[in-house]
């Protein structure tokens, strides 16, 4: 089981190390301006992040797949662990600096430079943890969803059923736990972007005037960002205040007041997001994280009541392989509602957009740009292909040849690490 | 020293051991058309590397990363200054990375040829273009009063950086035959091609870094700052060359390679040494006025003694691990038949 989900891993592993590089290259890139800025502040979890993660996975990595039979069981063992706990510290670090740009703390701002003052009010910024949170709960709904659906689709076929039964019942019970802290931690989210980005959460709900209290939740609108106003609401009563507040009464802030309040605080421009895609990603988002919670917990209801069978309904395992792409299409919209909502601002209340990039010609930037498109595509594709191909063929398909440190045959025999 | 001299040094030294390391890989990828005969010889040569490659390239994103947090100012000037260079050293590394685990994926002999010259161009983009950024950075970009740079493309292609160029990718192939003659059984054919490919480029090697540095001392006048002690790097350089003719002849390989290493410290460190003279980090060609200084550029001293507190605990530790994972792989490769075989 290990090796066969180890394998999936690695295929997908190849793909998040690469482009790591893009990340830690394109901030000096494409917006110099941004990192002489923050540099200050925002490169200290960066380089961080590769001291403490990067480091750590891709040395690892390489010892747990090519040491299968020179190292200890638990020293193999002990890698893939590091191999994970280097991936989370990557997120927590990566999310810290993405959180910094949402909620500032800890700076002073010096010759036009933000500077850092407090390092703990950095590392204890609370939209850090509210977004690590959310991030590790849908990283767990991802992976157990995914693993869930290459079960679903061996079990149907009865194939392999001593191998992907327990992982069927393990990765639902991550499921569960996955969605839930998702669920939760995105909705204590939501209640702090009310507090320090209001024109975020104004536009997750298309409130374009401050709202009454009790105040309602638009369930459909037809957004017209010209003339600043919704040509079609369809509401239903007090959920607003619910999503905002936890109660049944309160108002929140409309887009066109905030939009006041801001001209006035940081000089005359527009500063109302792109109302209609962070409404709608938000909403897609909501709607297959509602959706996915609900399908773990039918899982986990017919476990309980159909013991072993579980396995065999096949109503249930068949809808599992179809769900398989909905958590990464809502960690897209999710990103897309947390970043669309900051703009225009690049570093809230501090530096916007247009402040922060480089000084570099159009053509420059667009060509360079089309290139990392055309071969992310490519890698998204090769990925894709793979993943699939690889997860179909199942336990008894190998990968087309050994990937190894190609071992001299004297050596994996001799006396390190061979104790069976 | 103060902080800000001693983050320029970590910087420098960061890219000193990226080059020492991600060099050898990228050789044995660029010598992998030459060496390699058959598929278990190629398999060998991507087992030689396999575990280590990885773990070598992070150094680059350590570079990156700690210039961002220490040196902001010309971390953002030097990457978007050379930006067309560093998004084709993107691409290729995006690429050659993803090669190594996707090429053995789908067992098909067009796949694994196609995936054979990615990494091959993989290497070759980058093992050429970090001679030329290296090049430029001494010789400076047309940096304007504002730390806006506004070299084009072709601005960033002189003589001498395409001479520097040229030098680290012929330095990398033979940094990487030396390496070969390292991991590899010596009783393989694949060995003794590799010490055949060795003497042939590191001749090939040699006439190039004497011509960057003749390039340098003579067109350039990068040297003329130098004080009297500098002058050991370029020398030093010539001088491990010469020694590496000297050790490949009489077969032995380690001081070969610690040799070869040798020469990508010395070129690197030099390229730094000429830079701390005049106090930059990064030199205007429009005028000197707007060069970045050191002290302009570095962050804010709780940023760099917090960063130095994270230095002292993990370089250590990285450095540690890295050697660790060196000598659970110590033990030499031999192409295998055995190894072609299906499986996990």
């Amino acid at each position: 089981m290990t090796n066969f989900f180890g394998h999936l891993f690695l295929i997908n592993f190849a793909v998040g190390v690469v482009t790591g590089i893009v990340q830690e290259f394109q901030f000096g890139m494409n917006w110099s301006e941004y990192s002489r800025f923050v540099g200050n502040i925002f490169g200290v979890p960066l380089a961080l992040e590769v001291l403490m993660a990067f480091f750590l996975e891709s040395t690892f990595i390489g010892l747990w797949w090519f040491g299968k039979d020179r190292l200890r069981p638990w020293m193999r063992l002990g890698s893939i662990w590091l191999v994970a706990i280097g991936t989370q510290v990557s997120a927590f670090w990566i999310v810290l600096a993405n959180a910094w740009m949402h909620r500032p703390v800890g700076y002073q701002i010096l010759d036009g430079q933000a500077v850092l003052t407090d390092f703990g009010a950095v590392v204890f910024n609370r939209k850090a943890w509210l977004y690590f949170a959310h991030v590790q709960g849908s990283a767990w709904t991802v992976a157990a969803f995914f693993v869930l659906g290459i079960c679903a689709f061996h079990l149907l076929r009865r194939r392999d059923v001593e191998v992907f039964a327990p992982a069927l019942r393990i990765a639902l019970v991550f499921a569960a736990v996955g969605t839930v802290f998702s669920a939760t931690s995105g909705h204590t989210e939501a209640q702090a972007a009310v507090v320090d980005q209001p024109m975020k959460f104004a536009a997750m709900e298309a409130q374009w005037e401050t709202s009454e209290s009790p105040a309602p939740w638009s369930l459909f609108a037809a957004i017209n960002q010209g003339a600043r106003r919704n040509d079609v609401s369809v509401e239903i009563p007090y959920v607003g205040s619910l999503l905002a507040y936890n109660s049944l009464e309160g108002r929140y802030e409309g887009l066109n007041q905030i939009d006041e309040r801001y001209r006035q605080l940081y000089g005359p421009r527009d500063y109302v997001p792109p109302v209609a895609w962070v409404y709608w990603s938000f909403r897609i988002m909501v709607a297959i994280g509602s959706l996915l919670l609900l399908t773990a917990f039918v899982g986990l209801f017919l476990w309980w009541r159909r013991r072993e069978r579980l396995v065999e309904t096949r109503w249930f395992l068949r809808a599992l392989v179809y769900l398989v792409p909905l958590p990464w299409i809502a960690n897209f919209t999710g990103w897309i509602t947390t970043e669309m909502g900051r703009q225009p601002f690049m570093v809230q209340g501090l530096l916007t957009v247009d402040q922060g990039v480089s000084a570099n010609s159009a053509g420059e930037v667009l060509a360079g740009l089309v290139g990392l498109w055309v071969v992310y595509l490519a890698l998204i594709g090769l990925d894709v292909y793979l993943l699939s191909t690889t997860a179909r063929a199942g336990v008894s398909g190998r990968p087309a040849a050994e990937l190894q440190a190609a071992p001299a045959p004297d050596y994996a025999n001799a006396t390190y690490g061979r104790e069976d | 020293m103060d902080l800000v001299t001693l983050w320029f040094w970590l910087i420098a030294g960061t890219f000193t051991l990226y080059f020492f390391l991600e060099g050898f890989d990228f050789g044995v990828d660029l010598l992998r058309p030459v060496l390699a005969h058959t598929e278990a010889e190629e398999r060998a040569l991507t087992g030689t590397i396999g575990p280590f490659w990885d773990g070598n390239e992070v150094w680059v994103l350590a570079a990156a990363g700690v210039m961002f947090s220490t040196f902001p100012v010309w971390y953002g000037a030097l990457f978007s200054g050379m930006y067309p260079l560093f998004v084709l050293v993107l691409l290729a590394l995006l690429l050659r990375g993803v090669s190594f685990e996707y090429r053995n994926q789908v067992d098909r002999q067009r796949w694994r040829d196609t995936w054979d010259w990615v990494n091959f161009g993989g290497s070759l983009v980058p093992s050429f273009l970090w001679g030329v950024i290296m090049a430029k950075l001494i010789e400076g970009l047309a940096l304007d009063g504002e730390r806006r740079v506004l070299s084009g493309f072709g601005d960033l292609f002189t003589p001498f950086s395409v001479v520097g160029g040229i030098a680290t990718l012929l330095l990398f192939v033979l940094h990487g035959a030396n390496f070969l003659l390292l991991r590899l059984h010596p009783d393989s054919a694949l060995h003794r091609r590799a010490r055949t490919a060795a003497l042939r480029w590191g001749a090939l090697a040699t006439i190039a870094i004497l011509a960057f540095v003749v390039m340098g001392y003579v067109t350039e006048g990068l040297f003329a700052d130098f004080g009297v002690l500098p002058w050991v790097f370029p020398l030093a350089a010539a001088a491990t060359l010469a020694t590496i003719w000297f050790a490949l002849t009489r077969r032995l390989d380690r001081l070969a390679f610690a040799m070869s290493g040798l020469t990508i410290v010395f070129s690197t460190i030099t390229i730094f040494v000429a830079l701390y003279r005049r106090q930059v980090v990064l030199p205007s060609t429009l005028d000197p006025a707007f060069d970045l200084t050191l002290a302009g550029s570095a962050s804010r001293p709780l940023t760099l003694e917090l960063m130095t507190w994270v230095g002292a605990i993990f370089l250590p530790l990285i450095i540690g691990y890295q050697v660790w994972n060196y000598y659970v792989f110590r033990e030499r490769v031999r192409p295998d038949e055995g190894s072609l075989a299906k499986g996990y």
